[in-house]
């Protein structure tokens, strides 16, 4: 896998300040570089954030948990974690603490702090999901994966650890991570999707080339999907994240067996969302958004064009092998019958180097599948993630003028009140009113500053995925032509061996 | 027109390894071929332009020559099946390597089999040769009527006869072993039609890759932007060459171990009807034997009764 530097690193304008979180903290060895935040020392960090907004975290204390994300709706069985705060370490925080509400909510500057603090910090994290192990029998069988970390950054206990986790154990940990960020604007990576076929096959116990292939395709999906996880800065931190990836035992993630229901529930949501938006309809005041919709619109079209494309160039390649195959085995059966000895030799080697060009056209077609094919499957979902982020700054947008509408109703109810002329009634009527009115402007007030907030995270993210999506592709790119000037070279090895063979027949 | 071939023998007047099919020509329906032959005595070429109909005439009057002892012994030089424009599948998939390239490798199978017969010892000597390589007007294209050469496939008979026990050792295994042969030259030829046809397939599919990722290329200022564009550009390029390279391994592949491949099994099913052949004459001559033993002794019995 190829590093990734964090892009952080060229942003970071404050190295000063890097140093004195350096120092106070205890885990890290001294020669590593200034590191990501050390959240064990609360001492200068929490100046810092006092001294920017001090109000933020007070107004917390009245701020509703929004319930209106469909995937809040559907996955509500083990409550996430709460999401970090500076103040709280990572490492102590395994049980939930659902009930204080300050803790649902995130200090929002707080992690304009956190991201650019670890400026400094280089990206050095790698995952591998290996081991594939099948437990248990029939059809409470599962496969369970070894994912095995290997780090030296400090928000990590070790260095080197691994645990063992199933396709079920990563679908919570999706769901858990969706229903925290991506409401605020974080494009959280989708999990790999479900497969009943396939795991069925794998359950019943088939161990043929097909049910290989398919632990092979999810193994291979999980990798990718944990460290695309963990190389978002705000991702990583996550206690959820981090007790996925640390402890050995893992509670099991309840919602995702129910498949079909969930699925019904999110077509229902998906059909609902869908109406949403139409009658949604937002004053653009910005028209970097529009122009961003309209990017990964377009995006998202010409992705699975070459998906598609991919695909058939793969399912070919997979053919090639089949028949070369084929061939091989007839023109071996040629050389067998003749009589001629060179030319029944040169046959039979040229039966052998097909087949070894059939080895060579499945890898290829490997390589054209695990890179490309997968890569883009994995965009096309990635931009599914990308518009709902959109989605959910249209719904704040909407939450926020829902707001300003009936203070404006209260409003003129208040003035309405003023031409009443039932003075007993009258105090009390005005004092609701009063009361009324002042919780919809701290209301509105929130509403606004979601909606900024929101904004301000989509553009972060956006330039975030855009500079990613660059440089995945770049990577994958150079490992295809890698792997194809390697089969190439091996081709013409091949064939030159043969050609003495071939000229010795007469 | 029949006075033309009574003389069997004659020499070639030109160079039987070096005749051409240089150019094939659709009017219409049907396929012209342009062919291309030395002159041995002086300089120059005969240009001539046949059809198929032409070449299954020249095929029909070497198969009819009556007069030249053991003709039937002859394993024929394979004319390929008819070509047609806009052939239906049936024929297609019966014409398999020759099929391809738009009749690129048809026309060389073509130039393969009038170079056969022109440098065979007892076929180039027919004066049908000559007269289809070198006059200008197209030989007579009425259908000279056909013969015992027919082709194996209309006997039912035939199936009896084929498997029909030799008397020598010799062309028993030669049978077996062109049974074998024909078989398995036929099984290598219809694998590699399919190799290579899922190589044109997977040209066609780097193609569509290659054109999909040009349209990825957007214009625009921002750097992200500009840098996928510029992955895009490039990889398609690399795509748009690797379908160059396929392209060009499928028509290597054909015309050489295609067209070797496609010869080898007309040539093995060539074999097989010359030996079918004989196998039909030692039926007939065992038959006309039995017959023979079973009318002496009546014939005896007449002859001693007039006798009496």
């Amino acid at each position: 896998m190829i590093e990734v530097m964090s892009m952080y690193r060229i942003r970071n304008p404050e190295p000063t300040k890097q140093r004195s979180v350096c120092t106070s903290s205890a885990s890290e060895p001294a020669s590593l570089p200034a590191e990501d935040i050390s959240t064990n020392s609360n001492g200068p960090k929490q100046d810092s954030l006092f001294d920017d907004d001090p109000e933020d975290l007070f107004a917390e204390a009245t701020e509703e948990v929004s319930l209106d994300s469909p995937e809040r709706d559907v996955l509500l069985s083990d409550g996430p974690s709460p999401a970090i705060t500076p103040i709280t370490p990572p490492t102590s925080v395994i049980t939930p603490r659902i009930g204080l509400p300050h803790d649902d909510m995130f200090t929002h500057s707080s992690f304009d702090e956190i991201e650019e603090e670890e400026g400094g910090d280089s990206f050095d994290m790698h995952i591998s999901v290996s081991d594939p192990e099948k437990v248990g029998d029939g059809m409470n069988a599962y496969m369970a994966y070894k994912v095995t970390t290997k780090t030296s950054m400090s928000v990590f206990k070790n260095h080197d650890f691994s645990v063992k986790r199933r396709f079920s154990d990563f679908l919570g940990l999706h769901s858990k991570l969706a229903s925290k960020y991506l409401h605020i604007g974080y494009i959280v990576p989708p999990a790999p999707e479900k497969s009943i076929v396939g795991m069925t096959k794998v359950k019943v116990g088939k161990e043929d080339q097909s049910s290989n292939e398919f632990v092979e395709k999810r193994r291979s999906a999980l990798e990718r999907y944990l460290m695309r996880t963990v190389k978002h800065p705000i991702l990583l931190k996550d206690p959820d994240v981090l007790q996925f990836l640390e402890s050995s035992e893992l509670p099991r993630a309840v919602s995702t067996q129910a498949l079909s229901s969930a699925g019904l529930l999110r077509m229902v949501n998906k059909a609902a969302d869908a109406v949403n938006k139409m009658t949604i309809k937002m004053n653009e005041s910005d028209a970097w958004f529009e122009e961003k919709q309209q990017h990964f619109e377009n995006l998202d079209i010409q992705l699975r064009k070459l998906h598609a494309s991919v695909e058939s160039l793969v399912c070919h390649r997979k053919e090639l092998s089949v028949n070369t195959a084929q061939f091989a085995k007839s023109a071996a059966m040629l050389g067998n019958s003749e009589d001629h000895t060179a030319l029944s030799r040169a046959l039979s080697q040229l039966a052998e180097v097909e087949e070894k060009i059939d080895q060579l056209h499945q890898d290829q077609a490997n390589a054209d599948f695990y890179l490309f094919s997968e890569l883009l499957g994995d965009y096309v979902r990635l931009i599914i993630a990308v518009k709902g982020v959109f989605d959910h700054r249209m719904k704040t947008w909407q939450k926020w003028q829902d707001s300003q509408m009936l203070l404006q109703k209260k409003r003129e109810a208040e003035a309405k009140l003023q031409f009443n002329n039932k003075p007993d009634k009258l105090q009390q009527a005005k004092d609701e009113i009063k009361e009324e009115i002042e919780e919809l402007e701290g209301k509105v007030q929130q509403g606004e500053r979601d909606f900024e907030q929101i904004s301000k995270t989509i553009r972060k993210e956006v330039s975030r995925f855009e500079k990613e999506r660059v440089k995945d592709f770049k990577a994958i790119i150079i490992k295809y032509l890698e792997s194809l000037v390697q089969t190439q070279q091996q081709l013409i090895k091949y064939w030159e061996a043969f050609l003495p063979e071939a000229k010795a027949i007469s | 027109m029949m006075e033309e071939v009574k003389e069997v023998t004659s020499t070639l007047s030109v160079d039987g390894h070096n005749i051409k099919v240089t150019e094939v020509l659709k009017d219409g329906e049907t396929l012209t071929f342009l062919i291309v032959s030395l002159k041995l005595s002086s300089t120059g070429e005969y240009h001539v332009d046949r059809t198929y109909d032409d070449f299954e005439w020249l095929q029909q009057h070497l198969f009819s020559q009556e007069d030249v002892p053991g003709i039937q012994g002859v394993i024929f030089p394979p004319l390929p099946a008819k070509a047609q424009v806009n052939a239906s599948a049936k024929v297609m998939k019966q014409l398999g390597f020759l099929g391809l390239e738009d009749w690129q490798p048809y026309s060389k199978a073509l130039e393969t089999f009038l170079r056969q017969i022109a440098t065979h010892s007892i076929l180039g000597k027919n004066k049908a040769v000559e007269i289809f390589l070198t006059s200008s007007d197209p030989p007579g294209r009425q259908r000279v009527r056909k013969n015992i050469f027919n082709r194996l496939s209309q006997a039912v008979e035939g199936m009896r006869k084929e498997g029909h026990k030799d008397v020598d050792e010799f062309f028993q295994t030669e049978r077996d072993h062109n049974l074998v042969l024909a078989g398995g030259a036929k099984t290598a030829a219809e694998r590699f039609l399919d190799v290579v046809q899922t190589e044109q397939k997977i040209a066609v599919a780097c193609g569509h890759f290659s054109t999909a990722l040009h349209l990825c290329v957007e214009p625009g200022e921002d750097l992200n932007k500009q840098a996928f564009s510029k992955l895009c550009v490039k990889l398609s390029e690399v795509f748009a060459s690797m379908k160059k390279n396929i392209t060009s391994v499928a028509e290597n592949n054909v015309s050489t171990l295609g067209l070797g491949l496609d010869l080898e099994s007309r040539y093995q099913e060539a074999e097989k009807e010359m030996l079918f052949r004989r196998t039909c004459k030692l039926v007939e001559l065992e038959t006309a034997r039995r017959n023979a033993e079973k009318a002496k002794p009546v014939k005896k019995a007449a002859v001693s009764v007039t006798f009496y």
